[in-house]
């Protein structure tokens, strides 16, 4: 968390002699010699496949096989139960947004109260954020099946009541599935919450103590407010998490079942496009999760700037 | 009242720490049973601990393949994409161009496209170049979809660097290359070993895009070949426990040595 403002310190801070030996001659060239394979490394991944998801959502039939349908595609994707129902379920996950927040937001405020081992714990409830999702889903898969271990536990609690089927009904599947991916991410929000914390200026906590402010009252009043462009900005993150990668979690977990009531766009787009060979359909619906995620992109740039216009400050 | 509290946040992040940790004793614990004893009690530690699983994922499965693949699509993508980043982020913090800003701007937007949106285009591609099934289509993606993420990394970091000691070097009439090598490098060892963890994560745990690239058996990286067998062996949880433990086994023993690496690393992102 010790990165710089990303600000160009080009102008003041680094007035450099012009006078310069033989190397300077080439500064106008070498900057961009460097930069070339990072350049054409993007441009390829990014660039082209901008230009060409676009033009690809726009033809159907298979690879070598094209032919142009114009917006056929969109028309026939929003047709599609599967397809309306894969993007309902990416806005339901959408919930895992604040959910996290909130929690992730408690727990670093008792983190940062200093209780005892508080570094131990902050190690081990962020560990379940670094391992695979497909590991995990697979356990978890087993944990959640209807004879499986939460659904026992359930019984021995002689809570049964509480017990479903929480992969195989179509009720409780996109819940379940919002369950595991909050384990997981919880663990990303404590961290990121509790060093931002942790950066409140003493003197603030302090000054507020000092008035005889009540511990609620300066959690409350002075360090969310503090650090509110950092939980805007984390919860832009979980919300293109939660759009566009998930993946994982659905393949593993329920294999977009029962009968696609847990796919997502992601998904959609993994079986139209790759099992179904359906490539124009897989484009159109790759195009409207991008004209979707960037929306939040916006959003993400709006408050980086922001930020850093803060900081800077 | 104050140490009620005390007592009460203790319990409350035990609680927490349990939580985070269960299912990993549960992939363990299962691990370690027969399929009949996992059937009779799915929820207990194994009365009799077992390695026949492990054995057999070694056996059955053509386990040594995928994590081969695994290694070579990790240290190729994340050398070849640290390296270029590093070179670019050298140019743009301490070289003249113009652009510079609109690239790094283009950059952090970059970072949060979601990769799912590029997969046609590029599996189209690799369809031409004939890659389908071999590790370099997975590679090409990864090295490009990891630049983003490495270069404002990177440029975070040789920010701080200061200039006083490159422009010495310039004066002394070292060439760029040199001031690369022998001031920016020397400086960048903690950092750049953060970053090729936080790469190598990416890579390693990757699943959507191994899918779609490589579907032949010998091909396959390890999180997609377990996402698959997965299938295929289905009633045999004792089984496919083992595997997701070992395919998970190299991240977990480099956390607990260098968790510190990885929470920098991985919260990173959110820096200012």
């Amino acid at each position: 968390m010790t990165v710089a403002p990303a600000q160009d310190r080009s102008a003041a801070g680094r007035a450099q002699p012009r006078t310069r030996h033989v190397p300077w001659r080439r500064r106008e060239f070498w900057p961009i010699a460097y930069a070339l394979p990072a350049i054409a490394a993007v441009a390829l991944v990014f660039l082209y496949s901008f230009v060409e998801v676009v033009r690809y959502s726009l033809y159907s039939g298979s690879i070598g096989t094209l032919s142009y349908v114009g917006f056929a595609n969109y028309g026939a994707l929003f047709q599609d139960p599967v397809f309306t129902t894969s993007l309902f379920n990416n806005l339901k996950l959408l919930s895992i947004v604040p959910i996290v927040t909130v929690l992730g937001l408690a727990v670093a405020l008792v983190i940062n109260t200093g209780v005892r081992g508080w570094r131990l714990y902050r190690i081990f409830i962020f560990f379940p954020y670094v391992l695979p999702a497909t590991a995990m889903g697979l356990a978890f898969s087993f944990i959640l099946q209807d004879s499986g271990t939460l659904n026992t536990l359930l019984q021995d609690a002689h809570l049964s009541f509480l017990a479903h089927d929480w992969l195989g009904s179509p009720k409780w599947v996109i819940f379940s599935i919002s369950g595991v991916i909050i384990w997981q991410q919880l663990g990303f929000g404590v961290v990121i919450f509790s060093a931002a914390l942790l950066a409140v200026p003493a003197e603030l906590i302090q000054a507020a103590q000092i008035d005889g402010a009540s511990w609620w009252v300066i959690q409350r009043r002075i360090m969310i407010p503090q650090i509110r462009r950092i939980i805007q900005f984390f919860m832009i993150i979980m919300a293109i998490t939660a759009l566009s990668s998930v993946f994982t979690y659905v393949y593993v977990l329920t294999g977009g079942g029962p009968a696609y009531s847990s796919s997502v766009m992601e998904f959609y787009i993994y079986q139209d496009g790759f099992e179904n060979g359906a490539i124009g359909i897989a484009s159109a619906a790759a195009v409207v999760l991008l004209g979707i995620a960037s929306i939040l992109i916006v959003l993400y740039l709006w408050v980086r700037t922001r930020t850093m216009r803060e900081s800077h400050q | 009242m104050k140490i009620l509290s005390t007592v009460l946040r203790q319990v409350l992040l035990i609680a927490l720490v349990a939580i985070s940790l269960y299912p990993m004793w549960f992939m363990i614990s299962t691990a370690l049973k027969t399929p009949s004893a996992y059937t009779l009690d799915p929820v207990g530690p194994p009365s009799h601990p077992t390695l026949s699983n492990i054995g057999a994922v070694f056996s059955q499965w053509p386990f040594l393949t995928w994590t081969r693949n695994s290694i070579i699509a990790t240290v190729t993508s994340v050398c070849v994409a640290t390296f270029i980043s590093i070179l670019a982020s050298y140019a743009i913090v301490f070289g003249k161009t113009r652009g510079r800003e609109t690239f790094l701007r283009t950059n952090i937007a970059m970072m949060a496209i979601p990769p799912v949106a590029l997969l046609t285009p590029m599996y189209a591609l690799m369809v031409q170049l004939h890659l389908i099934n071999k590790l370099p289509a997975v590679i090409i993606f990864y090295c490009g979809l990891l630049v983003p993420f490495s270069v404002f990394f990177f440029v975070n970091f040789f920010r701080e660097i200061p200039h006083e000691l490159v422009e010495a070097a310039y004066i002394d009439g070292a060439r760029p290359s040199r001031v690369l090598l022998r001031v920016v490098i020397p400086l960048s060892g903690a950092v750049t070993f953060t970053l090729v963890i936080v790469n190598a994560i990416f890579v390693w745990n990757e699943l959507l895009i191994a899918l779609v690239f490589l579907q032949s058996n010998g091909s396959r990286t390890l999180m997609a070949g377990v996402a698959l067998y997965q299938g295929r062996y289905i009633t045999n949880e004792p089984l496919i426990m083992a595997a997701a433990f070992l395919s998970l086994l190299p991240l977990a023993v480099l956390y607990i040595f260098g968790q510190r690496f990885f929470v920098r690393g991985m919260t990173a992102g959110m820096g200012r």
